[in-house]
């Protein structure tokens, strides 16, 4: 299958699109009595609320390589993770609105010492994007969104192991990437990735419940029930 | 301009565990007691309330219920010959904030510490000799004895809410407890919880191997509840969110389940939130001091409020930055080892084994702070410090607290972190494991200690405190024999496959993942004014009407979780107060 210029790969976009009815209809099935949630918008007619559409582009692929869609479980694009990050980096998270950020900074300190850069993980992505896609684009010949899904997993582990010697400013930038996808992955649906708690039913973490008194005696049997969320979506 | 307030007989510096204990005695003795609280107000409900409380993004990964640190936060630096960075974004420590404090989002675990560690420094010489302490180890005796701080324990215990099987009552061991514990002179208040499989397994395992396995003790209801103060509990349902996040079920202990309704109810207790106190005013004498100036966040002013009695009851961290900002007691310093103020810091070490169980189901979401089995055969008291290499020991507990996939998801070394390699092994593994921690002590040394940095400063102008410290070879080598004794252990539990993650030789701080928020030390108990801050009755030995309570009392780090030490000795402090001080206010000493 040929990739789509700036799109992670024809399939994943199928899914994507199609994620939201199949995982409503699903929904609707299991509990009939309650109307089915909307329909979100497809990802690729969301508009972001702070990434601008190369910086979208590039987490939609990335994401999709680094939680990739084949195999058992969902993967990034399903759950909707680029809107969930898309989100985050727009709010307090994004701006490190509860961060001590004020200098003097020493980025380059050991990073055992933590987040020492001056720049909020907003402004990293903002920035190591096009320097990442540059990288992409001398060492592969195009930007990281048009290369094929083994050359983007080669880029994404240069970029892991820092082959490419990022500015020590930037340092934070795959370990956030990476972070903030497992987080839209795993979190409650309403902070919009874990689309449906594909995500929950996949591993078999039942969210919300907060109540398992009856269940702790019951040793070495899988506990049964589906995942609910805090909004009170039952899967 | 600063507006003055009317003067109490008591000001409190901090609303979590010890503001709440001193604040619900001193109002029963008839005071005027105020309590100034950083952050803002929190109670059950609405602000624990299920099932927003129940959300890992907002408190578990974003720390929804801590101190931000572009608030309040410190440097850190590993040698004195290193320039400290500020901890700009939470990691190692959590440090909570508002009504309830720490005390909110604690896991529970509730310990005394062993018999030893009261009175560490001679125990160590008269055993071993002083030549197995390294040449830096500032290890001292508390001024207080076990069997004096005993009743307070109990007491603390019965209050907070504590359920656990005793070991050791009035010197009988009990069946099934823990039988190294130092005599009690009472069981716990309510019966130990019930573990989950995984602490099951492992008290199996330990009791084949010869150990003395005893349900985890904790402040985490068994059943329903009424302390003295007729305050109530309800018995936990196991939801696995202790840890970072407030209880919705009135299940966890915490000032608001145990004092703090009883507390609001009597009318000469009065508590102001957003009032973050800046510095203890002295008299003009240093003899005394006159009360405390704080930062009205409502009205952005500075206020003075007057007081007879200053007690400062704010984290262990804040307590010490306030003694250094106000110049009360001289602060530390490392080359000429004089100074007091800041000495002895110390944290904790933790390490443990993964064990994985292809075929076996844990349901790690199943789980409260406290879960599962602990042995102390490896606690301090029980090692030979002159054959081992090392001064310390440390507790071993196997209870799932959580499956909050988002930040605990354990998986074999050798997954992938990304990729199809990962979301195969979560598919695989999620459920699967199980841990085994130790949970050590750190003694204390002349290089490890808090002063005031000499560069960034916090948002009101005053200097942050800056913290030195590392990992000390003497810490490295209790952990790994901890490792060798585990490793067994786990073995013998014939998992499909096991990881070890302990410290090794040369390791480094890092503050980036969590590792513990016991941090101790800084304005230390004793009975020399030389090397120490207060006295046996956390009095200051340079300002009479001045007590400081919270783990930064500690002359060392214990092996255990401090909140049973730092709620017996707050009960200790305050029986003195009402007892001997407030009849005639002097120098207890």
């Amino acid at each position: 299958m040929r990739d789509l210029p700036g799109l992670p790969s024809r399939r994943t976009f199928l899914k994507a699109s199609a994620a939201s009815a199949a995982v409503a209809g699903v929904a609707a099935v299991s509990m009939p009595a309650e109307a089915a949630a909307p329909a979100p918008t497809p990802l690729t007619e969301y508009k972001p609320d702070c990434l601008k559409p190369t910086e979208w582009a590039f987490v939609m692929a990335a994401v999709a390589r680094l939680i990739p869609s084949d195999g058992d479980g969902p993967g990034a694009i399903e759950t909707r993770v680029p809107v969930f990050i898309d989100k985050q980096l727009a709010g307090d998270f994004g701006k490190a609105s509860d961060w001590y950020m004020v200098g003097p900074y020493e980025p380059a300190a050991s990073p055992l010492r933590g987040w020492q850069t001056p720049l909020n993980p907003l402004e990293i992505y903002q920035q190591a994007i096009p320097v990442f896609d540059d990288w992409c684009k001398a060492t592969h010949g195009k930007i990281f969104a048009e290369l094929d899904a083994a050359t983007q997993d080669k880029a994404l582990t240069s970029l892991q192991k820092d082959e490419m010697k990022i500015k020590p400013e930037l340092r934070e930038f795959f370990g956030i990437l990476l972070a903030n996808t497992k987080e839209g992955y795993f979190a409650d649906p309403m902070y919009g990735g874990n689309h449906g708690m594909a995500a929950w039913k996949y591993i078999g973490f039942p969210g919300a419940r907060g109540s398992y008194k009856e269940w702790v005696g019951k040793h070495n049997v899988k506990y049964p029930l589906g995942p609910v969320s805090i909004s009170g979506e039952r899967g | 301009m600063a507006r003055t307030e009317k003067k109490k007989d008591v000001v409190l510096v901090g609303f979590g565990w010890t503001g709440a204990i001193m604040g619900i005695e001193l109002a029963n003795e008839g005071l005027e007691v105020l309590a100034l609280e950083r952050g803002h107000d929190q109670a059950t409900v609405p602000d624990f309330q299920y099932p927003e409380m129940i959300d890992e993004l907002k408190y578990g990964i974003r720390y929804g219920m801590m101190e931000k640190p572009a608030n309040t936060t410190v440097t850190i630096r590993r040698s004195l010959d290193e320039t400290a960075l500020p901890y700009r974004s939470l990691g190692t420590f959590l440090l909570g904030t508002g009504v309830g404090g720490a005390g909110t989002h604690w896991n529970g675990l509730n310990w005394r510490p062993m018999q030893s560690e009261y009175h560490l420094k001679s125990y160590v010489t008269e055993k071993f000799g002083a030549g197995v302490m390294t040449e830096d180890m500032t290890i001292q005796n508390y001024p207080v004895t076990y069997d004096e701080l005993e009743p307070f324990f109990d007491r603390f215990e019965k209050v907070a809410g504590i359920s656990g099987q005793a070991g050791n009552v009035k010197g009988k061991i009990v069946e099934g407890g823990n039988p190294f514990e130092a005599p009690r002179s009472d069981d716990y208040p309510m019966p130990a919880m019930p573990s989950t499989w995984d602490g099951v397994k492992f008290r199996d395992a330990a009791k084949a191997a010869g150990y003395h396995p005893f349900p985890s003790p904790g402040g985490i209801a068994s059943k329903d509840y009424v302390n003295e103060y007729n305050m109530q509990m309800g018995p936990c349902n196991h939801c696995g969110f202790c840890e970072r996040y407030g209880c919705y079920n009135y299940s966890k202990s915490s000032p608001q389940t145990a004092i703090i309704d009883a507390l609001k109810r009597k009318k000469n207790f009065e508590y102001r939130v957003n009032s973050e106190v800046l510095r203890v005013e002295k008299a003009a004498d240093g003899k005394t001091v006159t009360g405390v100036t704080y930062f009205d966040h409502k009205t952005g002013e500075e206020v003075f409020q007057p007081a007879d009695l200053v007690i400062l009851t704010a984290f262990a961290l804040n307590n010490v930055h306030l003694m250094l900002v106000s110049g009360i007691g001289q602060p530390y310093d490392p080359v000429t080892n004089e100074g007091v103020v800041g000495r002895n810091y110390a944290y904790q070490i933790t390490g443990g084994y993964t064990l994985f169980f292809k075929d076996e189901n844990f349901n790690p979401f199943i789980g409260t702070g406290a879960n599962g089995f602990c042995i102390d055969d490896f606690g301090i008291d029980n090692i030979d410090f002159a054959k081992e290499g090392f001064i310390g020991g440390a507790y071993w507990r196997a209870g799932q607290t959580n499956g909050q996939p988002g930040h605990t998801m354990a998986l074999p070394a050798g997954t992938p972190s990304w990729g199809a390699g990962w979301k195969k092994g979560i598919g695989e593994w999620y459920g699967h494991s199980m841990n085994i921690g130790a949970h050590g002590s750190v003694m204390s040394y002349r290089g490890h200690y808090l002063d005031l940095d000499p560069t960034y400063k916090d948002r009101h102008g005053r200097p942050m405190m800056r913290m030195t410290y590392n990992w000390h070879p003497n810490e490295i080598r209790q952990t790994q024999f901890m490792k060798s004794k585990m490793e067994p252990l786990a073995k013998s539990m014939n998992p499909t496959t096991l990881q070890e993650g302990f410290k090794k030789e040369g390791a480094m701080f890092d503050v980036r993942p969590y590792q513990t928020t016991h941090n101790t030390g800084g304005t230390v108990t004793g009975s020399d004014p030389k090397t120490s801050v207060l006295n046996r009755y956390l009095q200051s030995w340079d300002c009479h009407n001045l007590f400081v309570m919270g783990a930064n009392v500690f002359p060392q780090n214990t092996q255990y979780n401090p909140t049973g030490m730092v709620g017996g000795l707050a009960y200790w402090a305050v029986h003195h107060i009402r007892k001997d001080y407030l009849p005639n206010p002097r120098p207890l000493v």
